[in-house]
């Protein structure tokens, strides 16, 4: 039995990022918001004290901030032949799960994409002609410019406090910043963050080889903060559990640190917890609203005028299959649009080791806490002749010493055993780690439906994954690698080891929670789920937010992106759909 | 803005007082209690899983994976205690893990498909054992430290087929497991008095570095601290 509640004005499904981002903004509008989290409630000093928070086999390797398998999770397999069998426990990728999400656990390295990634088809073709796409990349122009998004990019720096310095002010280089980055229209809200040894060894031979190393943009304070919304974060204190971790110290900006002390005052906001969506529902080309079950496993049907979908990207997706929204794509037939164009990272780095007589104490860090190099990202580096389009940054961030997690050896050292436990002891303090950071483009074979076998707790078909590095990313991938290892060997150390792009793509081991895709936006209902503004084609009052709607992942992290296209999702909304409800873009 | 006293109550009243799974409406305020915030879980060293025989493959196995040398191994350091606890929990139970069939080998790229970690270790063990009986060889805790090696070593590599499960996955999983114990906060039984992060001059779960933040490639040196704060449980 379905109970039907009192109709509300926004819902918002899922309570992370973009949703603390839907409800400040719609609530601040008058409008009567309600948001329904699968998780729990989770606060800063009940949830994440300081003396509590700094524990790996907790948080990392027992998933406390991750979500519930059990209740949900996707098959996978890297190509379309074979046979799908299900993600049983995290690996590649983290999705939280509670109030804050993902959000909660990042590292905070924010960044902006360049503008040439929202033209990535147009841009390439028009420098490099028609054959630098290959025919089964399926990157598309996202509908969307740079300019477009640069005063809501400039917001979330602001709400977040993001530490950095700029490299380009209203078309003006600067010296110290990332000369490659869009215009922005304002310098950091806080300036960079103190560096350790490592990232500035990293950036002395990166200097010496002729790039332009700056200070990567971070959400960890660099100092004490106070936010447009009168919210205030503390200085970060260095202590090395970000990601994967929840911040206990108000260092990290995530959505309980910025949104929810205002947020949570208001009257026209109401929050429901363990509060699983299951479908939206929908009538005549309009959602009505959501039916959920609760934890205690009543069914409800909350009816709303609008909907928000805020949930992770892959439950977006799997929220629109489940729901009959739209067509699945199928990649034979290259028909549907609903799990096209899935895509993710292509991570590679390399290990410098050095001698006893240098320490790099690698506790002493924080999520974003680095020195970069962006020459070989985006269109940033000619491509001629180089075989693929695209690239990523190459980094030092000093994140962690939690030793689980991080004790890095040789090469050849035994896999266990006295020569292992030796090398542990002799490297854990003397290494350091150079990444490169690579773009993923669309591929035809990637993407996301449903599996024929398995199911999840709810009855309902798991979503399955297919998904494997293709020829642009592997070719893309090992150029960066080589430049890695070039600055590596101008570290001054005795060793050097070069980890290349792990093929085929393998879901255990971690590597980002850079999930892109598979509601992707565009200018037509033909090449996307959305428009511009992340309005569904389909159903005009329903609207989806995050990473889903990447048509292909650039060389950078997604989360300012991601909220930069909530902003001005919202911004079109406030303008004009709360006046005249109905598509923002002519289809 | 005021807190309305009424979306107060009704929101977060029973918080602390019931499971915190339960569904829960929020409203007008951050719900905050006194004392409602969650430490670690607390070892229990009765709470065990392994039969004598398991745990005595276990120590054995622990002890070639991290030999004592200057520093101790891991069974010294509790690494067996906290697996035998570990296995007994929601992690052996597999609570949040997705255990519903059916269960195939599958690609190496595909990940974990076995049974629930502490079944895994049950049909592993005995597979194993068998194995050596089949063979003509001593039990596994009878064998030499090259031969113990050997048969780990065989395992990592997925040259050995079990019968009821997945070598290369119960390696992996004893392996990972093994590390989290010696490395992880003694509050989980392993890793105690902190030796193995004294060993790598890790400081532990300290909150605030930045004094160190210049510290020009000279070893920074704390004694360490565990979330438990210095008691070893």
């Amino acid at each position: 039995m379905t109970t039907i509640l009192p109709r509300r004005e926004v819902l918002i499904v899922g309570f992370g990022w973009t949703g603390a981002i839907v409800a400040e903004q719609m609530t601040r509008e008058g409008l009567d918001v309600i948001a329904l989290e699968r998780g729990l409630w989770r606060d800063t000093s009940t949830d994440y004290a300081v003396n509590n928070a700094q524990d790996e086999v907790r948080y990392r390797y027992r998933d406390e901030l991750f979500e519930d398998l059990s209740r949900e999770t996707l098959t996978f397999r890297n190509e379309g032949g074979q046979e799908a069998l299900p993600m049983r426990m995290l690996g590649s990728f983290l999705p939280g799960t509670n109030v804050g999400g993902s959000g909660v656990h990042w590292n905070g390295q924010t960044w902006r994409f360049l503008p040439t990634d929202f033209q990535v088809r147009s841009h390439n073709i028009e420098r490099y002609g028609e054959d630098a796409i290959p025919e089964d990349m399926t990157v598309q122009d996202w509908g969307v410019t740079y300019d477009e998004l640069e005063p809501h990019y400039d917001t979330f720096d602001k709400l977040c406090g993001i530490a950095g310095k700029a490299g380009n002010l209203g078309g003006e280089i600067q010296d110290g910043g990332n000369p490659f980055e869009g215009p922005r229209s304002s310098e950091y809200p806080n300036p960079p963050m103190e560096m350790v040894a490592a990232p500035l060894r990293f950036a002395d031979a990166a200097r010496e080889l002729g790039y332009q190393p700056f200070p990567g943009p971070s959400a960890n304070m660099s100092q004490a903060y106070t936010n447009p919304l009168g919210v205030s974060l503390a200085p970060c204190s260095y202590c090395g559990f970000c990601e994967k971790y929840a911040c206990g110290n108000y260092s990290k900006a995530t959505s309980a640190t910025t949104i929810l002390p205002a947020l949570m005052q208001r009257e026209n906001f109401t929050l429901r917890t363990g509060a699983m969506v299951l479908r939206v529902e929908t009538r005549d080309g309009q959602a009505t609203g959501v039916t959920y079950v609760t934890t205690e496993g009543e069914e409800f049907f909350q009816p709303a005028d609008m909907v928000f979908l805020c949930t992770y990207i892959t439950h977006n997706v799997n929220l629109l299959m489940q729901s009959g929204i739209g067509e699945i794509y199928d990649p034979q037939t290259g028909e549907g649009q609903v799990g096209r164009n899935y895509a993710y990272q292509a991570m590679s780095g390399a290990n410098v080791f050095y001698d006893q007589d240098f320490a790099v104490n690698p506790f002493v860090g924080a999520g974003a806490l680095g020195q970069v190099i962006d020459e070989f990202n985006g269109d940033n580096f000619d491509h001629t002749g180089l075989g693929f389009i695209g690239g990523g940054y190459i980094a030092q961030w000093q994140t962690n010493g939690r030793p689980i997690e991080h004790h890095p050896v040789p090469s050849d050292t035994p896999t266990f055993g006295l020569g292992w436990k030796q090398a542990v002891r002799e490297n854990y303090n003397h290494t350091i780690g150079v990444g490169a950071h690579g773009a993923v483009h669309s591929y035809r074979g990637n993407h996301l439906d449903l599996d024929p076998t398995y199911r999840d707790a709810y009855g309902r078909p798991l979503m399955r994954l297919t998904f494997d590095f293709k020829q642009n990313d592997i070719a893309m991938s090992n150029y960066l690698t080589d430049r890695v290892a070039e600055i590596a060997r101008a570290m001054g150390g005795r060793r050097v080891d070069v980890s290349p792009l792990k093929t085929p793509y393998d879901i255990t081991p971690y590597q980002t929670t850079h999930n892109t895709g598979g509601h992707i936006m565009g200018d037509s209902p033909s090449n996307s789920v959305t428009n511009k503004y992340n309005q569904s084609w389909d159903i005009s009052n329903l609207f989806l937010m995050g990473a889903g709607n990447f048509p292909h992942n650039p060389g950078y992290n997604p989360t300012a992106t991601v909220a930069a296209l909530a902003y001005h999702s919202l911004a079109e909304i406030k303008r004009s759909y709360l006046q005249n409800p109905g598509p923002l873009v002519q289809a | 803005m005021q807190m309305s006293r009424r979306a107060f109550l009704a929101g977060v009243s029973t918080f602390a007082l019931t499971a915190a799974a339960s569904a829960r409406e929020y409203r007008g305020g951050i719900p905050w209690h006194p004392g409602a915030s969650l430490p670690p879980p607390a070892f229990d060293p009765d709470d065990v899983y392994f039969t004598a025989e398991e745990r005595a493959f276990v120590t054995a196995a622990v002890d070639r994976l991290i030999p004592a040398d200057d520093f101790p191994s891991a069974s010294e350091l509790g690494v067996v205690d906290f697996i035998d606890h570990q296995l007994a929990g929601a992690y052996g139970r597999g609570d949040i893990y997705y255990m519903q069939g059916p269960f195939r080998d599958g690609l190496a790229t595909q990940g974990y498909q076995a049974q629930a970690p502490a079944l895994l270790y049950r049909q592993a063990i005995a597979d194993i054992r068998q194995g050596l009986a089949d063979a003509g060889q001593p039990d596994f805790v009878e064998l030499g430290p090259e031969e113990q090696d050997l048969v780990l070593t065989r395992l990592s590599e997925g040259r050995e087929t079990l019968a009821h499960t997945d070598a290369k996955t119960f390696f992996d999983t004893l392996w990972q497991n093994t590390q989290e114990g010696y490395f992880g906060d003694p509050v989980y039984g392993g890793n105690r008095n902190m030796e193995a992060w004294r060993m790598i001059n890790f400081p532990g779960a300290r909150y605030d570095y930045r004094p160190w933040i210049d510290h020009g490639g000279e070893a920074v040196i704390l004694e360490p601290v565990s979330v438990g704060g210095r008691m070893v449980p």
